[in-house]
């Protein structure tokens, strides 16, 4: 790529200099619309979300400049640090039960079944439906006194007063919202693993199955360590995905019971919109998030510049 | 003897797979289905147990209470404007710029361009709130206008656009520009139509983000005359808790327009989630 354009872009110099700046300024004006507008809404208050993680100001009084000091805070904030938990706790429980149904639900759609659309639309279905509307059946099939769920429960004999409480309960609040995630979301990255799928070579499987291996070890060791670039790609992905996870827990827990679903952008938003406005502090829980979803993208960087 | 076992084998399999993809199936469709159920329901017959999945009579009435309970057809409103407008704004910017970095050379193309690279790692969620401050200080919140701002300017779109237009071959571009068509002439009239595949795929992930999109107007729109579905939607499951039927009626409301333009793009989506993928 870099070759072709150093060759083309001698060619305008021959017109002297003028043409090279009319050519510039054509390309700037391309550009602008979309740049203009992602600088002013996205760049600038990106950098002003650093800078104000250093000050105290509440949008009333004069913004003070204090340091570390709000970084510091954070260490004895209580819940910042359960916020901090709760979404590595989400992290833990979303990305490999999502990772693992969304690669068995490929591998299922792989083979040579008939309807194959049919299944691939169906599944890809709650994710793109409207969270608002899911998380409103959700909550009501899920219902801890009347949902058809518990309903069920109750009649295959589970005692009333062994039946999960599901988001209303302390314990099970988490696991609620994570089962919710995961329905709700494996339909995409199954899409992504049914393209890995279309990449792999299916002559080393054929190989494989020649020499007597069953069909376990064949995609054991024939099948997965091919997709590795894909697994890495959808591991990444749903790891960022859940560190900025809010709309499910306002939705199906509004972050309780108690604080025992609220995380990190639960706790920018309540800090910034919800309480007497801390936008200093709230921009520092701001940071944390913004380092946790850095980090990992560096991983990414590492990993597929090792794949290539 | 051994290729009969084979086969039924083969035949266990099969039936096997066909028996857990049905299973599946029910699981991510029955929320729906009883979402649906229960939309033309009266709110006493909604949690009977067992299911009826088909009320004996269905209540149509709450399709029509749900647009005089709420002002449900402002929301609607507003979201198909705020969703129209964002989606063209970014098919046109996000073409606009990807076809001078992909096809054209000009001075500080790699500087402007590592400005959309720079800030893939920076969830919004990290900026929301000066994003927030800035757009007050201007008027902007309660507006229409900020919610445009906010999402008719991405970077994805830039790389969705710009990873197609380098698919194009340059011949086709030079030998436009012989022919004496401009570089707005080459964009309009040759990487437009050939775009159709990618455009395509921008347009359903534009729209079907901003449609389902909360947190944005959440923050933003607090008066009713400016809120969205889902606001609004939410707004209603909050005020009428007990309100069961009704809630699952607007519910079904705010998932049709998605549901038409999934099925008849479907296939663009699944090419660019499977290109985001690959690329990776």
């Amino acid at each position: 790529m870099p070759a072709a354009s150093a060759t083309s872009s001698a060619k305008p110099k021959k017109g002297g200099l003028g043409r090279s700046v009319r050519n510039d300024l054509t390309a700037y004006s391309f550009i602008a619309p979309n740049f203009i507008g992602f600088c002013v809404f996205t760049l600038v208050p990106m950098v002003f979300a650093v800078g104000l993680s250093l000050c105290s100001w509440d949008g009333v009084h004069a913004v003070e400049f204090i340091g570390l000091q709000n970084f510091i805070d954070l260490f004895s904030d209580r819940t910042f640090k359960t916020a901090f938990w709760n979404t590595l706790i989400y992290c833990v429980g979303t990305v490999p039960l999502t990772l693992v149904c969304s690669l068995g639900l490929a591998m299922l759609l792989n083979q040579d079944v008939r309807l194959r659309n049919f299944f691939r639309t169906v599944s890809f279905f709650p994710y793109v439906a409207s969270l608002v509307a899911v998380a409103a059946v959700w909550n009501m099939i899920f219902s801890p006194s009347m949902g058809p769920v518990n309903m069920l429960l109750s009649a295959l004999g589970v005692a009333e007063e062994s039946l999960p409480r599901w988001a209303a309960g302390k314990e099970t609040a988490m696991i609620t919202v994570i089962l919710f995630s995961v329905w709700k979301n494996m339909g995409y990255y199954m899409v992504i693993y049914l393209a890995g799928l279309q990449g792999t070579n299916p002559s080393l499987e054929e190989a494989a199955r020649l020499d007597g291996a069953n069909k376990w070890h064949i995609f054991w060791h024939v099948t997965l360590p091919q997709l590795r670039p894909t697994t890495f790609f959808v591991t990444i992905t749903l790891t960022i995905a859940s560190f900025k996870v809010y709309d499910q827990m306002y939705m199906i827990t509004q972050g309780g019971p108690g604080d025992a679903t609220i995380t990190l952008v639960y706790d920018i938003y309540n800090i910034a919109f919800v309480n007497t406005p801390k936008y200093g502090y709230a921009s520092a829980v701001a940071m944390v998030l913004f380092a946790m979803v850095l980090i990992i993208t560096l991983v990414q960087f590492r990993g597929s510049s090792n794949n290539d | 003897m051994k290729q009969s076992s084979q086969k039924r084998n083969s035949a266990i399999s099969k039936t096997l797979i066909y028996a857990i993809l049905i299973l599946i199936t029910a699981l991510m469709l029955i929320p729906f289905i009883w979402m649906l159920s229960a939309s033309l329901k009266m709110n006493k017959d909604v949690f009977s147990f067992p299911i009826q999945w088909i009320p004996e009579s269905p209540r149509w009435r709450n399709y029509v209470d749900i647009w005089t309970k709420i002002p449900l057809l402002t929301f609607v409103k507003n979201s198909a404007k705020l969703t129209i407008i964002v989606t063209l704004l970014q098919l046109f910017s996000s073409s606009f710029a990807a076809y001078a970095f992909a096809k054209m050379n000009f001075k500080g193309k790699n500087l402007l361009f590592l400005g959309y690279i720079a800030t893939i790692a920076v969830p919004w969620q990290a900026y929301m709130v000066p994003q927030f401050m800035m757009m007050r200080a201007w008027n902007l919140n309660n507006t229409h206008l900020a919610i445009i701002c906010l999402q008719a300017f991405s970077a994805f779109g830039v790389f969705l656009m710009k990873q197609f237009y380098e698919g194009v071959p340059s011949e086709l571009c030079e030998a436009a520009r012989i022919d004496g068509l401009s570089e707005y002439g080459i964009w309009f009239k040759v990487m437009l139509p050939l775009s159709k595949p990618a455009l395509s795929t921008l347009t359903i992930f534009t729209f079907v983000s901003t449609w389902n999109d909360f947190l944005g107007p959440l923050i933003y729109l607090t008066k009713n005359e400016v809120k969205t579905i889902q606001i609004g939607l939410r707004m209603f499951i909050s005020q009428y808790s007990a309100e069961y039927g009704l809630i699952m009626a607007a519910s079904v409301v705010a998932l049709i327009p998605v549901l038409i333009i999934f099925l008849s793009l479907q296939k663009y989506f699944v090419q660019g989630v499977a290109a985001t993928g690959i690329k990776g």
